[in-house]
């Protein structure tokens, strides 16, 4: 079943007549993703082929939407344009958002959000800056690669999208039920909290494997949540111990603040209720591996 | 990007907020042209971006031009916890009656912004918050409604404002409002924001932190970096639109995704314990599509540092296929060789994922005996620290 995006998906692209938005688009396309359309104000009442898949394109979200049954939209448009592209998500109350791009202002993330929650939260934002979203097998909205892994039953959650990639990898032979970049941007819409809660909710998910970094309390805030709430064994990693304070490491919210957001105590806050934490990569592929093997 | 207190205050000053009258300077001269366009008695203040200047005698008061020259003359040049002063800031000076805090930041954990005002000013405020939390109100904000008069005076009431001075600080509540989000601002921080005998408040500090993400709407901002103050490699690096941090490590680290760069600096590190403590030498993230240029571009930063004695190139295949990754390697050092940069320093390679088969067979092809290739993070790492003892 997965969490958040399923084979019964309906995808629109925001954004698909970009550079990044038609690539992607047509790697969605390609890993069998039901993608169904995009918008663009200026391009309305076009087609664009993608390699024989012949989709149209929309003034608006809530055209493409009355018009295909679409129930989640990937936007790809440039940081400037990011805000409005996602309140028109909001307004046309599309159940998913998934916010890719990179380099939008915190405050107009801070919009959307406060916009979202004003209108009840009836869109899940996932992002901005992330990968997105992928169910192996299933649908893929977002940049994840297709190919790395097929369906099984871990459920992945991560701020980073490469260290995403390599636990899909170092998994691969196991299969995941979904995986969800969140992102790296101080403020983002689903948080660990979200996928963990959805995850342990969903059948299909056995095990949980949590990826963090350094910068701000989200990791703290997990553990106290998994305390609290998570029964189903997670696995935990997190980057940047070796990070100096003060210092933006590639991800605008990657930093450490005075003594606070540390590597080190998001690790010791997730052990303390239980998550086994990696020292590597590979080392944390390997705990869930013995994890998934005892069964 | 964090502001120096006297762009803070100018921040402060162009959004219309009672600031003191005053000016920076460089160099002692500078100092005497302020200090008598101002007249009178001055304060002297080392502008570096840390806490406790007053502890390190790093703000001074002056009579008179001569004077101030010679208080700028002792603080400019001073280290203040590793931090050189390199300007000063010359204010007139406030007869000061009461102070308070007051401050506007991101609240990361309820993914909103939140105003932290309190009547016990003039101290860290963390300590206050600590020792009399009811001194202390923390009030979130909403970012679509923001900060109006009605908002202001709730923060005012809330935090126990004396009446007398009431009004005047719900106007620089909503002003202050007005300027972080005007300049995406994600910390504005007054302390003091306090009142003079005569009743009048002023802001007398000013931390300030601007987004780096707003930057497209703000070309202004650009000025507002030290360019004194950011290594050359930084430098170098922003300049070809990398993602670059210096270390102060042996291990050069190239790699493709944040949070992949980050782990590697951590796997890097690990190993170095087992090799006569090297660290990594900086972050480097060549994003998503690298290509030949953008990997030539990276190769040649971290190798230009001298203090790199080994470079551990660690790429995982998502979007990037590893043949094209591996191509750009090849052609980054044929590359650098026809810039006319000698390449001595070993490379550590490890690809995997999207191709990674092509790609580890077009570097073997290559066979290039300053490249080393091995296939897993952790193993890549251990080598790459090797060689950086070695190569002492």
């Amino acid at each position: 079943m997965a969490i958040w995006l399923t084979k019964n998906s309906k995808v629109i692209v925001q954004g698909m007549t970009g550079s990044e938005g038609s690539k992607h688009t047509r790697r969605m396309l390609a890993a069998g993703t039901d993608v169904v359309g995009g918008t663009n104000p200026r391009k309305a009442g076009q087609t664009v082929d993608f390699d024989g898949t012949a989709l149209p394109v929309f003034a608006t979200v809530a055209e493409a939407m009355a018009q295909t049954g679409a129930d989640v939209t990937v936007i790809f448009v440039p940081p400037q344009f990011t805000k409005a592209a996602v309140i028109e998500a909001i307004d046309a109350e599309i159940p998913l958002a998934v916010v890719i791009t990179e380099g939008v202002p915190v405050h107009d993330t801070a919009t959307f959000w406060a916009y979202n929650v004003a209108k009840g939260e009836r869109t899940r934002i996932i992002g901005p800056n992330c990968p997105g979203i992928a169910s192996p097998g299933a649908s893929n909205a977002g940049i994840i690669p297709a190919d790395i892994t097929g369906t099984g039953r871990i459920g992945l959650v991560s701020k980073s999208g490469t260290l995403t990639y390599q636990m899909m990898y170092e998994l691969r032979d196991i299969g995941f039920s979904t995986c969800v970049g969140i992102g790296g941007d101080p403020i983002i819409g689903t948080t660990h909290i979200d996928a963990l809660a959805a995850f342990e909710a969903d059948p299909e998910t056995d095990a949980i494997v949590m990826i963090g970094e350094i910068g701000g309390d989200a990791e703290e805030r997990a553990a106290d949540f998994i305390k609290a709430n998570v029964t189903k064994p997670v696995v935990g990693y997190i980057a940047g111990f070796t990070a100096p304070p003060g210092k933006t490491m590639g991800h605008a919210g990657a930093i450490i603040s005075g003594s606070a957001g540390t590597a080190e105590a998001k690790k010791e806050a997730l052990e303390a209720v239980g998550v086994k934490v990696g020292k590597t990569p590979t080392e944390t592929a390997k705990l869930m591996r013995e994890i998934m093997s005892a069964g | 990007m964090d502001l120096y207190e006297y762009q803070g205050r100018d921040l402060f000053e162009r959004h219309g907020l009672p600031v003191l009258a005053g000016g920076v300077a460089n160099t002692p001269e500078e100092a005497r042209a302020i200090a008598e366009r101002l007249g009178g008695r001055v304060v002297v203040k080392a502008q570096v971006k840390v806490g406790g200047r007053g502890k390190a005698g790093g703000v001074k008061l002056a009579e008179g031009a001569d004077e101030t020259v010679a208080r700028a003359t002792d603080i400019l040049g001073m280290d203040i916890k590793g931090h050189t002063v390199h300007k000063v800031m010359i204010t007139v000076t406030a007869d000061v009656a009461e102070e308070y805090y007051f401050s506007y930041l991101l609240d990361r954990a309820n993914r909103t912004f939140l105003c932290i005002a309190s009547v016990a000013g003039g101290m860290d405020i963390e300590q206050v918050a600590a020792e009399t939390p009811d001194k202390v109100v923390k009030a979130p904000i909403d970012a679509v409604k923001g900060v109006d008069e009605a908002k202001a005076r709730e923060i005012v009431t809330a935090a126990n404002f004396p009446a007398d001075v009431a009004d005047q600080v719900v106007d620089v509540a909503v002003g202050l409002w007005q300027a972080f989000v005007a300049e995406d601002a994600t910390l504005v921080e007054v302390n003091p924001l306090a009142t003079t005998s005569d009743g009048k408040l002023l802001l007398l500090d000013a931390k300030v932190t601007l987004d780096e993400n707003a930057g497209f709407r703000h070309p202004d901002h650009e000025a507002l970096v030290d360019q004194a103050a950011v290594d050359p490699l930084e430098q170098a690096a922003k300049e070809k639109d990398l993602n670059y941090v210096k270390l102060d490590g042996e291990v050069g680290i190239i790699g493709n995704g944040a949070g992949l760069v980050m782990s590697t600096l951590d796997v890097v590190a690990y190993a170095g314990e087992r090799h006569g403590g090297v660290k990594p030498a900086n972050f480097l993230d060549i994003g998503g599509g690298a290509s030949a240029a953008v990997m030539a571009n990276g190769l040649e930063i971290v190798l230009s540092d001298p203090s790199v004695r080994s470079v551990f190139v660690n790429v995982f295949g998502g979007i990037t296929a590893c043949d094209e990754v591996a191509n750009g390697i090849v052609q980054a050092l044929a590359l650098l060789e026809q810039r006319g940069e000698k390449v001595t320093k070993p490379l550590v390679v490890r690809l995997d994922g999207n191709n990674a088969e092509a790609g580890r067979a077009i570097l073997d092809g290559a066979n290039n005996p300053l490249v080393q290739r091995v296939d897993t993070m952790d193993g890549a790492a251990e080598r790459a620290a090797e060689l950086a003892a070695a190569g002492v």
